[in-house]
């Protein structure tokens, strides 16, 4: 009992650490290329190829004056931040990023790679999701500045309108799999298959359900307002959304629950989409953190390439397009499954 | 230890429900009822609920008070003046003691069976109140229930877009 | 030591006593639509708790019922809170009296 629990700490200090750190290089690695992308340098003063900038950017955001407004509500503004990173991280508590290991032969008995696994683990990750409108909601109302509510509330708009076609995009995936943990979805995206008989192609999800995907992908991406669906926090827009008013600290845990969110709908992506840990050879880990690295550029590359969606663009991208998708793309998900 | 958890939750659960019918401020209000729905989503979890608690975060928690929550910043609700002004206080004094005599009732029904039942009950079956459980029982015994639900969900959306309408 | 029946209904009559409080005695429209949601989520808990302790789903299935209920019966009532809104500027329970005498 007491080995169990002491096995479940580490595991959630490694993967705490292992997210902040994530956080704050992946401030690095989108502005390198970027930089890349538009045939510049980026970072590159702050110590070599400018690896210390986002220690540098931390700390000039931690010396910041923090500045309150007297108008504001005081407790909702401060809490708002925290309701919006609390629930980027909680995701990962039932997220698997390897098999079982023990440790090449410290441990008694073999630990798998992941803090929890519960029975409904995809339906958790998207009820935290749902709980990441919070922060936005409150964070905009909070700020008694008609440019932060009207920012906060699109926002949250828009937030709500993607989690529809995201978890529809995902029965596709449940009813493959036949299971919602996602320890299960991974293992049955197990082996490989012969496309043509000659061709090895591994048995993942993104194969069998290229449309899912796509649809997650894009809904992925407006779910953490990342371009081309970052209008409401974009500095041109509405002087810079929800969280116009915060400064220091506070801001920078909007920054972090961004990264954080970003994080999480990639591995996430990983896991449904791209067979999580499976992968020969390498140890599980390094194939979990390769396929998410591989998302996270995607992303990235997204970003620097498409021009953004104005509003009333956005909203209709999701409801009229990628909903009715999403459900033609379950109706054909069922009807496969259930024949064969 | 689910004796534990379950007092902690509990005590959580009544306190949040209490400050949501005293503040003034309808937003704080809000805020305790996510609160308690998630506190009782933990007690869910004691009552080997495995599905009916996830979905009580995602639809309560996570979408009917986000709804709320838009509704009181959209009409931009304030404090209430002061509830306990003459002509409200007997009405707030008579509805207090009218409740706490519902809750005296409601808790000597329950009591009575304080000397009768072994604490705990039995062990449930495996595989009780699990996903596949509850999809097996909608699609079979309780599929007629279950299509009508599809189409109050329906009317209530269509119902919702024709009342919240602007008319030119 | 393992919880018993008696608890469980003891906390849902106590939440449902707080949601008649709620309901009784505030002015604000949203703040007596939340008393009812938590009524609505005590009778959950008592519907949960029986199904625990009796060892049948239908409880449970219930609660899923009353859970989509509640989200219509949510949906149309803030509608009709919104349309009170933009014809009487007000949520304030007490001024909506046209059918008074």
């Amino acid at each position: 009992m007491l080995e169990a629990l002491i096995v479940m700490l580490v595991k959630i200090v490694v993967v705490f650490t292992a997210l902040l750190l994530t956080v704050a290089y992946m401030t690095w690695i989108e502005r390198k290329l970027i930089a890349d992308f538009q045939v510049r340098l980026g970072p590159t003063r702050v110590g070599p190829y400018g690896l210390l900038q986002p220690i540098a950017d931390g700390l000039k955001l931690m010396f910041k004056e923090d500045l309150i407004p007297s108008q504001v509500d005081r407790a909702i503004f401060l809490l708002a931040p925290s309701l919006s990173i609390i629930p980027a991280f909680i995701a990962f508590a039932v997220i698997p990023f390897g098999d079982t290991t023990t440790l090449f032969g410290l441990l008694s008995k073999p630990v798998p790679l992941h803090i929890t696994d519960i029975d409904v683990g995809l339906l958790f990750v998207f009820g935290v999701a749902s709980l990441g409108v919070y922060g936005i909601v409150l964070a905009g109302w909070s700020s008694n500045n008609k440019y932060s509510l009207l920012g906060g509330l699109r926002s949250s708009a828009q937030l709500i309108s993607y989690e529809l076609s995201m978890g529809l995009s995902v029965v596709g995936v449940l009813l493959l799999a036949s299971s919602l943990s996602l320890v299960e979805i991974v293992r049955a995206q197990a082996g490989l298959s012969w496309w043509f008989g000659i061709l090895p192609v591994p048995n993942w999800f993104v194969f069998s359900q290229p449309l899912g995907f796509c649809i997650y992908f894009c809904c992925a991406l407006a779910e953490t307002n990342r371009a081309p669906f970052d209008l409401p926090e974009a500095e041109t827009e509405l002087v810079a959304g929800f969280h116009t008013e915060y400064s220091s600290m506070k801001f920078a845990m909007f920054f972090m629950a961004e990264y954080a969110n970003m994080i999480t709908v990639a591995a996430l992506a990983t896991t449904m989409f791209l067979g999580g840990w499976l992968g020969p050879i390498a140890p599980s880990p390094v194939w979990f953190v390769g396929k998410v690295f591989l998302m996270l550029f995607l992303f990235i590359w997204i970003r620097s390439t498409l021009p953004r969606f104005r509003y009333d663009q956005l909203m209709s991208f999701g409801w009229k397009r990628l909903l009715p998708l999403a459900l033609l793309n379950t109706v054909i998900t069922a009807v496969v499954a259930a024949r064969g | 230890m689910e004796l534990v958890l379950f007092a902690g939750l509990a005590v959580v659960a009544g306190v949040a429900a209490l400050l949501v019918v005293v503040q003034r401020h309808a937003v704080y209000s809000a805020l305790f009822l996510i609160i308690t729905m998630g506190a009782l989503a933990g007690i869910y979890i004691l009552l080997e609920a495995h599905f009916v608690w996830v979905i009580q975060v995602i639809v309560y928690a996570g979408a009917i008070m986000v709804l709320f929550l838009f509704v009181i910043m959209l009409l931009d609700i304030r404090r209430e003046p002061n509830p306990w002004a003459p002509p409200d206080r007997a009405r707030i004094l008579v509805a207090v003691v009218l409740s706490l005599v519902l809750l005296v009732e409601l808790g000597m029904a329950v009591g009575q069976r304080l000397m009768l039942s072994p604490a705990g009950g039995p062990d449930v079956a495996g595989g009780f109140g699990t996903t596949q459980t509850v999809g097996r029982l909608l699609f079979t015994d309780f599929l007629f229930p279950f299509e009508i639900t599809s189409i109050i969900l329906l009317v209530a959306m269509v119902g919702a877009m024709v009342l919240a309408k602007k008319h030119q | 030591m393992r919880v018993p029946l008696e608890a469980y209904l003891f906390l849902s009559a106590f939440l449902f006593a707080v949601g008649v409080i709620g309901v009784a005695t505030r002015r604000n429209a949203l703040i007596i639509f939340m008393s009812i949601e938590l009524m609505l989520n005590a009778v959950n808990l008592t519907f949960l708790a029986f199904a625990r302790f009796l060892h049948s789903m239908d409880g449970q299935i219930f609660v899923f019922f009353v859970m989509v209920v509640a989200a219509a019966e949510v949906v149309v009532g803030l509608a009709i809170i919104i349309a009170i809104y933009r014809n009487r500027e007000t949520v304030d329970v007490a001024e909506l009296n046209l059918l008074k005498w």
